[in-house]
């Protein structure tokens, strides 16, 4: 198993080197440069602008400036944010990403697990179709409608809770609500519909046969085959929230990294962007892993050596 | 990388954010976003310009109505033939660590900012010192600047030519000096909290992208008795709606941008919280004048005539807008008497439209021969909607309009580097207040600005005429000669005037609407 995952990692560099390779040419395919704004400038300040930041060489020797520069873990200056390397503008961002991040998924996946399975056991029901109904709902109203909606509600009309920024512990709440409504859906669907699988399946009839408890059944026999799916969607999925979101950010006003990605492709912020790729990359290489190795734990059919 | 990446992410995940002291008087800020430095001789951007005004003070200072008032100069002499400017420092003027503010200070700064080395976006604000253009182009040494201490206390800057409005450059942020302490020590990252040594009215306390940047009053700054507020958090909005629900929340005191889209329910909403009013820029379509259906004046002049301004200005961008009909906006400093404008202004829009249809005629398109225009604009709802209703209006004349747009990078690296293109949207904020502003914009060597390619040696001599003038009314005259010229020329399509856009809580005092759109927060107080 140990070896496995080594491997896996050791797999992973070709993968990543490539994904740098690609994002750094196509960003230099994009018409205009990081200095290009409303106000044109000067031609020699231009000069002197492209000669600090190494622009004014071919694109080939800066491609390989940068990785030599990424191999001694330098992510470059920034070319906007003048005042801050790549690393820094990350290194404070992350940590409210991932707290975000992380704390949606656990409310997602708790949710989601119990919704899906309560519809799963009454199946047809009234309780199954508005658990379906709710979950169609968190799929398809998008998370820029549901941010400033939760936002006027709770935050203007209510004065519950900060409208935005992140001050307080309080302040957490309303992002993380939008962020996990969506995985809620999905999870409560994956696990409504795996679990009635495994429900009809041998091993559970199986048990039954036995006479074994219904809780005995779902939880320890029907529910451990359930996960699997929603293990292998998680992957992904956990990666994506851990590394921000351009909308909820931008909503709330949040001092994350999803917010880079975006503004920084658009101000041709070319070593922000590349730093964002490859936490983004980095962290689903690495999740991805995870949902093998849960796997094996999962199900007895699975085996690495 | 990853050591330097988890080193931060365990400290931040420890420290759970808090809350600023409580008892000092807190101003919540509202900012257009990010800096992108607070280097003050790299910065460019207005968000940047309302941090450096609190935490710097220049030679001469906008007041709370943006008059010009001293600053670390408590008084000047200008030389009879306007080229030398002797500047009398405070006495009591001192940095946040409370060293003296000396003249050497501003020679130190003045130099720095010309080293090509130093990458200033805006070095050119400064170029009407002696040399400094030369200087910053790598042709002379920063020791050649013609600026000179006299003694600690006394400053002596030189111009190449007489420059009337040179006090208004002085209160651009290029003009602030940065303490030459700092910067020899911490190089580049003087600007960090830690070491930032600051001379206004404020000092930097901590600066976290995308978050916020604290403030607090210094008490060395020589007015502090009259500094009202302690304590200032600016909060970025890259979203003007967030700013807007933050501010009815209570959350922050004031919005430096709207979203246009709001401003009708705004008003309903908010009164006179919100705050319109009139700006030094200027919302234009340039029209390429090297392309052949360009080349005429009269279809250039059609072309402007058949667009309704009033609607532009009212219904997309909601008032926010005003109509335009020159380049100079009006309430701006130096222009005795106004400028010149299109006599047909007041004229109905069906007659303007017969005149055009005549005029196109006359310049040989018609239903037979239509004119194809390709407009290019920069990516952005407003802009989209304008350019949709002026394709509309052309329509009228027989013009067939394609579009091509582009994010605002590649729009502009267009604009800069081909001729490629045929109607193209801009816009200019001032940085000083006078019609030189806005009227060099198309002098035909300035490569840099004159998107429609514009060349006429009689607007040029003018304005070299103009640059040679020391009587401010003289000057005013033959700016306006310069500018009927350009009306009836219409190299650029005038089209609106901007409006500043603020939300100002009534707990706020002493935030007045200016054309400049400066409010330093040492002029307000907090009443609760």
């Amino acid at each position: 198993m140990l070896g496995y995952a080594v491997r896996r990692l050791l797999g992973a560099i070709p993968t990543l080197f490539l994904i740098i390779t690609f994002a750094f040419f196509l960003m230099r395919v994009a018409p205009g440069g990081p200095f290009d704004r409303e106000r044109t400038l000067e031609a020699k300040v231009l000069e002197n602008l492209n000669r600090v930041f190494h622009l004014d060489r071919p694109v080939w020797e800066q491609y390989l400036y940068y990785l030599g520069n990424l191999a001694r873990g330098d992510l470059g200056p920034s070319f906007i944010y003048r005042d801050f390397s790549v690393q820094q503008l990350l290194g404070n961002g992350l940590p409210v990403s991932i707290q975000l991040g992380a704390t949606a998924l656990l409310l997602a996946l708790v949710i989601g697990c119990l919704l899906g399975t309560i519809a799963a056991l009454r199946q047809n029901s009234w309780i199954d179709y508005s658990v379906i109904a709710t979950a169609t709902f968190g799929i398809t109203v998008p998370n820029f409608v549901v941010a400033p909606l939760l936002s006027l509600i709770f935050g203007v009309w209510f004065s519950l809770l900060p409208a935005g920024g992140w001050n307080s512990p309080q302040s957490m709440i309303l992002p993380v609500i939008t962020l996990a409504l969506p995985q809620v859906a999905i999870i409560a669907r994956l696990i409504r519909g795996s679990t009635i699988e495994a429900l009809r399946s041998d091993h559970v009839r199986t048990a039954r046969a036995y006479g074994l408890p219904t809780r005995m059944i779902v939880v320890v026999h029907a529910l451990r085959a359930a996960c699997l799916p929603v293990v292998s969607y998680l992957g992904p999925a956990a990666a994506a929230l851990l590394t921000g979101s351009v909308v909820v950010e931008t909503i709330f006003g949040l001092p994350g990294i999803g917010r880079y990605f975006v503004q920084g492709a658009l101000n041709r912020d070319y070593t922000l962007v590349m730093g964002t790729v490859i936490i983004i990359a980095v962290f689903v290489v690495i999740f991805n892993l995870i949902v093998d190795l849960l796997y094996a734990a999962l199900d007895p059919r699975v085996r690495y050596d | 990388m990853l050591k330097a990446l988890i080193r931060p992410l365990l400290a931040g995940a420890m420290l759970v954010s808090v809350a600023g002291a409580a008892s000092a008087i807190t101003y919540v800020r509202g900012n257009d976003g990010d800096p992108e430095t607070l280097d003050q001789h790299k910065t460019s951007l207005v968000a940047e310009a309302h941090l450096m005004r609190d935490l710097y003070e220049g030679l001469v200072v906008y007041d709370a109505k943006a008059k010009i008032i001293p600053g670390v100069a408590e008084s000047w002499t200008v030389s009879d033939d306007g080229t030398i400017y002797t500047f009398k420092l405070r006495e009591d003027a001192k940095w946040s660590n409370g060293d003296p503010v000396v003249a050497e200070d501003f020679v130190f700064s003045l130099q720095r900012i010309m080293t090509p080395e130093t990458g200033a976006k805006y070095a050119n604000i400064l170029y009407p010192i002696k040399n400094a253009e030369a200087i910053n182009k790598g042709e002379m040494q920063p020791e050649e600047l013609g600026v000179k201490a006299v003694d600690d206390k006394t400053l002596e800057i030189t111009l190449a030519q007489a420059t009337p409005y040179f006090l208004e450059l002085l209160t651009h942020q290029t003009g602030l000096p940065v303490n030459p302490g700092a910067v020899k020590e911490h190089g580049t990252d003087f600007v960090k909290p830690e070491n930032l040594v600051t001379n206004g009215a404020y000092k930097l306390v901590s600066f976290t992208p995308g978050d916020k940047i604290v403030m607090e009053k210094n008490e060395n700054f020589h007015d502090a008795a009259n500094v009202q507020i302690d304590r200032i958090e600016y909060i970025p909005f890259e979203d003007r709606a967030t700013c807007v629900r933050r501010f009815e929340a209570g959350e922050v005191m004031s919005c430096s941008d709207l979203p246009t889209e709001q401003i009708k329910s705004m008003k309903e909403r908010l009164g006179d919280q919100v705050r319109i009013s009139p700006y030094l820029g200027t919302y234009y379509y340039a029209l390429n004048t090297e392309k052949d259906d360009l080349k005429d004046p009269k279809v250039r002049t059609a072309l402007s005539m058949v667009i309704d301004r009033q609607f532009l200005g009212d219904e997309i961008w909601a008032g926010a807008m005003l109509p335009a009909y020159s380049l100079v906006p009006p309430g701006i400093g130096n222009y005795e008497g106004g400028g010149a404008m299109y006599d047909w202004a007041d004229t109905s829009l069906l007659d303007r439209e017969d005149k055009a249809i005549e005029l196109m005629k006359e310049a040989g398109y018609g239903p037979d021969k239509p004119l194809k225009l390709e407009i290019s604009y920069n990516n952005s709802e407003n802009h989209k909607n304008t350019a949709t209703a002026i394709a509309d209006m052309w329509k009228a004349i027989g013009v067939d309009v394609q579009f091509n747009v582009r994010d605002l990078s590649a729009h502009y690296a267009n604009l800069r580097d081909t001729s490629d293109y045929e109607v193209a949207r801009a816009g200019w904020i001032g940085d000083y207040s006078d019609p030189q502003n806005f009227l060099f914009l198309l002098e035909s060597d300035n490569k840099g600005f004159n998107y429609a390619k514009y060349k006429n040696p009689e607007y040029d001599a003018l304005m070299d005429k103009a640059a040679a003038e020391n009587d401010l009314v003289k000057r005013a005259e033959t700016l306006r000669e310069a500018e009927a010229v350009f009306v009836r020329d219409t190299p650029y399509i005038p089209l609106l005037f901007y409006s500043s856009l603020s939300l100002v809580s009534p707990k706020l005092k002493g935030w007045e609407d200016n054309i400049q759109n400066v409010h330093g927060t040492r002029y307000m107080s907090i009443s609760e």
